[in-house]
């Protein structure tokens, strides 16, 4: 395939994926959008004007960039997985298998879309906070580079979800039983210089406490993790999955026989 | 004139261990009509699935057109046109989206896609139907979206794995009128079906699977001459009470009123009927009683089976 013709079949991908989750909206754009506006009234109103202050910010100030980060992550790990074991599932997939697309761009236009509705329930969600409180960045690139970076990461992860996949099941166990947890645990309602030492050192074992942070640091400024490092991390994690990603289909894991 | 399709030795042996494919080798000519026939599990949707890369080959060479889909897969692919066995498109998606995605995976901008997706779906049919969502589409019309798919980006070889299966008589018609149109403007088609008459009307030529393995690879009409015995159902005027007995010539009774006739390669229907006017036995109609490839078909893959599956 020419480069022209590759580049067709990229944007073919894209637009697929995007008029996919336009098209069924209220799945995928309308709930991130209904849970965060409770969690901001619930957590950062309510409850947070008892609070008071966390890391020198008011309580709703310091959450908002986790949660933002944390519907990023969801929506972006969410929109690849479901969409790309759907394929399988229909044998929709074989439209793909069948053509001359290589395989790095199959991965690079899924990655695309799950970063595309990653980032725009970012961007719904960012705007729903303005309700609550003043945002300004403080870093603008970091602020860019984290989410786009933590998005495209969960996108690949969501990828080789769907491709170890083969039933419905499989795709809700790590969003559940792993993403859910790891984010909760990741400092998005506290900073872990809350936690007793023990606790602490746990939780920087967590990837998503990196990218939370990295997040808050280009909104907010404060990080509990040295953000050089965290986004060291995310590219580090990035680059494993690809390989893993573009392993698994040229071997035709889970796609062909 | 080239080969559009080449497969030398080619072998699958899957997880499980079963061995599907025992080294074939088939070669299909650029322009060719063919048939690839077998029971079920023989061995067909393997093979075809090696050439359209939805199978991985164990071991052996596959060339689409001269491209080797070891080292130019995506040159093989360009050349290829698949419709399946089973719906394989997004039941959500419109009909148009799913026909313009297709030829954008091979690389076709949106604009020239459109015009391409119009020639097809208008010609099979569908153009009026190209905003539904393919979920309300009848059966017939989901087969005929999957060949607008598969034709989008003009390929040289078009594969079609049991194509008419389920699809009603007058379908079954108009898709084989449209696939000879196809056939006759240039493109080199594969079929696989269990409707050997649709293999005879018409393919040029015949490979037969079974256990994995080729049993035959030829002409139609060469395959056909190997028929040695074809079997005739009379329907009679009057009812007999016994077969009617005469030289050279094998009958049974079916009923009262209708008569099987064995005829040989070689023999003359004539002589059969000059017999039976002898006997005073009239004939208002008759029929052969399964279609001739069917017939050498059934005796091939008996006899394969006989000898274990090891042609």
């Amino acid at each position: 395939m020419s480069p022209d013709a590759k580049l067709t079949a990229f944007s073919t991908i894209v637009v697929r994926e995007v008029r996919r989750f336009t098209r069924i909206w209220p799945q995928t754009l309308l709930p991130p959008a209904v849970t965060m506006t409770l969690y901001f009234v619930i957590f950062g109103n309510l409850i947070g004007s008892r609070i008071g202050q966390m890391d020198g910010q008011d309580y709703m100030a310091f959450i908002v960039p986790g949660l933002i980060m944390m519907s990023v992550i969801t929506s972006s790990y969410a929109n690849v997985v479901s969409s790309f074991f759907s394929m399988k599932f229909q044998r929709s997939i074989e439209e793909l298998l069948v053509s001359p697309v290589p395989n790095y761009i199959i991965l690079a236009g899924y990655v695309a879309g799950g970063m595309a509705r990653g980032l725009g329930v970012g961007l719904i969600v960012t705007i729903l906070s303005l309700g609550f409180t003043n945002l300004t960045l403080h870093h603008p690139g970091a602020t860019i580079l984290t989410v786009a970076l933590t998005s495209m990461l969960f996108s690949l992860g969501g990828f080789i979800n769907a491709m170890l996949a083969t039933k419905f099941d499989d795709i809700s166990i790590v969003p559940t039983f792993v993403l859910t947890p790891l984010t909760y645990l990741g400092g998005v309602f506290y900073s872990i210089q809350l936690l007793p030492d023990f606790w602490r050192a746990i939780s920087m074992a967590n990837p998503i406490l990196y990218m939370v942070n990295a997040f808050r640091y280009g909104i907010l400024g404060i990080s509990d993790v040295n953000v050089g490092v965290s986004l060291s991390m995310i590219v580090l994690f990035i680059v494993i999955l690809i390989v893993l990603c573009l392993r698994m289909l040229a071997r035709g894991r889970g796609i062909r026989h | 004139m080239m080969d559009a399709l080449k497969i030398e030795n080619l072998r699958k042996t899957y997880d499980s261990g079963f061995e599907a494919l025992k080294g074939i080798d088939l070669t299909v000519r650029q322009g060719d009509f063919f048939a690839l026939l077998g029971p079920n599990g023989a061995g067909k949707s393997t093979t075809l699935g090696i050439v359209c890369s939805l199978v991985n080959k164990t071991s052996g060479k596959v060339f689409v057109f001269g491209h080797d889909i070891d080292r130019d897969l995506s040159g093989a692919k360009m050349n290829l046109g698949v419709v399946p066995q089973e719906m394989n498109f997004n039941q959500f998606e419109k009909v148009i989206d799913i026909v313009v995605t297709q030829a954008g995976y091979y690389g076709i901008p949106a604009k020239r896609a459109r015009v391409s997706a119009e020639h097809y779906l208008k010609e099979l049919g569908l153009w009026d139907k190209r905003n539904e969502p393919a979920r309300m589409l009848s059966g017939g019309m989901k087969r005929r979206l999957m060949i607008a798919r598969a034709l989008v980006h003009e390929p040289k070889l078009l594969i079609l794995d049991e194509p008419t299966a389920g699809v009603d008589i007058e379908l079954r018609r108009s898709m084989w009128t449209f696939l000879q149109e196809m056939n006759r403007r240039g493109t080199t088609i594969i079929l696989t079906t269990h409707y050997l008459e649709e293999a005879e009307a018409l393919c040029r030529n015949i490979a037969i699977i079974d256990h994995g393995s080729i049993l035959q690879n030829t002409s139609t009409r060469d395959l056909l001459k190997q028929l040695s015995v074809e079997t005739f159902l009379l329907d009679l005027a009057e009812p007999v009470d016994a077969a009617p007995q005469f030289p050279d010539f094998e009958t049974r009774l079916v009923n009262d009123s209708q008569l099987e006739l064995d005829v040989r390669r070689g023999q003359d229907l004539n002589s059969a009927f000059g017999h039976l006017d002898d006997k005073g036995i009239r004939v208002v109609s008759m029929r052969t009683k399964a279609n001739r490839l069917e017939e050498l078909f059934i005796r091939m893959v008996q006899e394969n089976s006989q000898a274990g599956g090891k042609a």
